[in-house]
């Protein structure tokens, strides 16, 4: 997927230089969340985020999404330095933030309608991305009447309705049931495909890192630094029973060490 | 679903029914006085007896509180996104609304009754100084609570200040409005009586009083539960408003 005949395409699609965060306290001393993460975020791959709760994964994501300013340190996408949301992003939260007074095509398109995109052609498009999650037949329904998988997705497709070529993802599954959550695995992972999109993927499962991604930033417990930076050379399409290889079993024991959880 | 809606109709019509044979027995039973406390058979006589009369006298009263409430949202919702969303306005108004609302508005009647004569103008003001506070108050407090999830959502999407405000921040504070206006409404009637107690020629109010002084016990009563009735036929149209704003709430039954 990388470099797809274009001149321009450098090595790298997202650099992260030594990013430090503290936030200030009062009457504390600063609270130093993030110490020094450095790593390449290659061109349409998927990178995870793994670490303990609380250990800045989240803080570092909403850095790079342009949410929040590092303290000290380098971000950049695409040759830029990221200093606020980008056109190009497209984020998707714990919750599914979804409004409860649209309904789900009109929560899908609510990224559109911000640019004034608000056509036929634009409509059909969130259909079609209703469709390609399974929801089709449910444009018309409020989020209240959808289960928390089917709200999920409906997340996921507000956050490539308008083609993001960076997509942040911050423990989108971590509310789900365990079937739900291997179902939504490869539905991101089609997505992916689909989409050609760079994706971050925030969670604390160490199966699902190791599932879902390319590379693997393990955080240590904060202030976080790299604890482990691990390629994950294991063939797309993945399927289910990939879980249970040598090679996958081994990529979990290494970021289990990585987390001190295993010897 | 069919038989909850029964349900919701019939058990305040038996409570209803229980309160008006026990009034109806005791009357009968003590032979009350009349002046003193009409019986519910006394009152209904009385209502369809003057039954032009006391829609004649509805109508100010009606208008009076529907404006007055009306008046209230208008000028109550921008204000309340202004001291919602500006430090310095919440700072600055806030203490006065406060010091306004702790002012009994028996008081200030006769004061309003001077500035704008004995015409409906006075009871609309004081029904829409009554209205307005629980609006504004409800208002600004839905504004400030949108959740925090749908703001982030906004600001990784670029929404402009203005989008934010209209496609996020005032769709989330639609429950509160409401039930603001909920208790606004009731509250405008109030306000609208208040008024008519204090120097009017027209209105339930004012029949209450002529009545009362005339020991015309049946009629004032009368008067009192058509007043009773017109708060609560204001109440539901707010309420079947909400269902038509707001067609989500109810989607999930």
């Amino acid at each position: 997927m990388a470099g797809q005949g274009t001149t321009t395409v450098s090595a790298s699609f997202g650099q992260f230089r030594n990013v430090r965060q503290a936030f200030r306290r009062k009457g504390a001393d600063d609270l130093v969340a993030i110490e020094d993460i450095s790593f390449d975020l290659k061109p349409g791959t998927l990178v995870s985020l793994l670490g303990p709760s609380g250990c800045g994964k989240t803080t570092f994501l909403r850095i790079a999404g342009g949410l929040m300013r590092v303290s000290s340190g380098e971000v950049k996408i695409n040759g830029a330095e990221v200093t606020e949301p980008h056109a190009d992003f497209g984020m998707a939260f714990q919750q599914p933030n979804l409004m409860p007074w649209r309904t789900v095509v009109n929560n899908v398109l609510f990224p559109m309608e911000l640019r004034n995109e608000t056509g036929l052609a634009v409509r059909q498009r969130a259909r079609d991305v209703l469709k390609l999650v399974g929801l089709e037949g449910f444009e018309e329904s409020y989020p209240s009447q959808l289960s928390g998988g089917m709200q999920q997705r409906v997340a996921l497709c507000r956050a490539i309705v308008h083609q993001p070529k960076l997509l942040l993802m911050d423990e989108p599954f971590g509310a789900l049931d365990e079937l739900t959550r291997m179902e939504m695995q490869d539905l991101l992972l089609e997505i992916r495909v689909r989409t050609g999109a760079t994706i971050m993927f925030v969670t604390h499962s160490i199966s699902e890192a190791v599932y879902l991604s390319d590379a693997i930033v393990v955080f240590s417990k904060r202030p976080a630094i790299v604890a482990d930076y691990i390629d994950v050379p294991l063939p797309y399409p993945r399927t289910a029973e990939l879980r249970y290889s040598a090679a996958f079993t081994s990529l979990e024991h290494r970021a289990g060490r990585a987390l001190g959880i295993t010897r | 679903m069919m038989q909850a809606r029964i349900a919701q109709l019939i058990y305040p019509l038996i409570g209803l029914a229980v309160i008006f044979i026990v009034w109806q027995s005791y009357a009968d039973l003590f032979h009350v006085s009349r002046i003193v406390l009409p019986s519910p058979a006394d009152i209904l006589y009385a209502s369809w007896r003057n039954f032009g009369l006391l829609l004649q006298e509805t109508w100010p009263t009606f208008f009076e509180s529907v404006c007055g409430f009306a008046l209230a949202l208008v000028i109550g919702i921008p204000m309340a996104v202004c001291v919602a969303n500006s430090r310095l306005l919440n700072l600055a108004l806030y203490p006065i609304l406060i010091a306004t609302q702790s002012v009994p508005k028996v008081a200030i009647a006769p004061i309003i009754l001077v500035w704008f004569g004995l015409g409906m103008e006075s009871k609309l003001a004081i029904a829409f100084l009554v209205a307005f506070f629980p609006i504004v108050v409800d208002t600004a407090t839905g504004l400030r609570e949108t959740p925090p999830g749908l703001v982030e959502l906004g600001r990784s999407l670029r929404a402009s200040a203005w989008q934010m405000f209209w496609k996020v921040q005032l769709p989330a504070a639609l429950p509160f409005i409401f039930s603001g206006a909920k208790v606004a409404v009731t509250l405008a009637v109030i306000g609208a009586v208040i008024g008519e107690f204090v120097g009017s020629v027209n209105g339930l109010g004012n029949l209450l009083l002529s009545a009362n002084a005339q020991l015309n016990g049946p009629l004032a009563w009368a008067a009192l539960i058509w007043l009773s009735v017109l708060g609560v036929l204001l109440f539901v149209a707010v309420v079947v408003a909400q269902k038509l704003v707001m067609p989500w709430v109810d989607a999930d039954h």
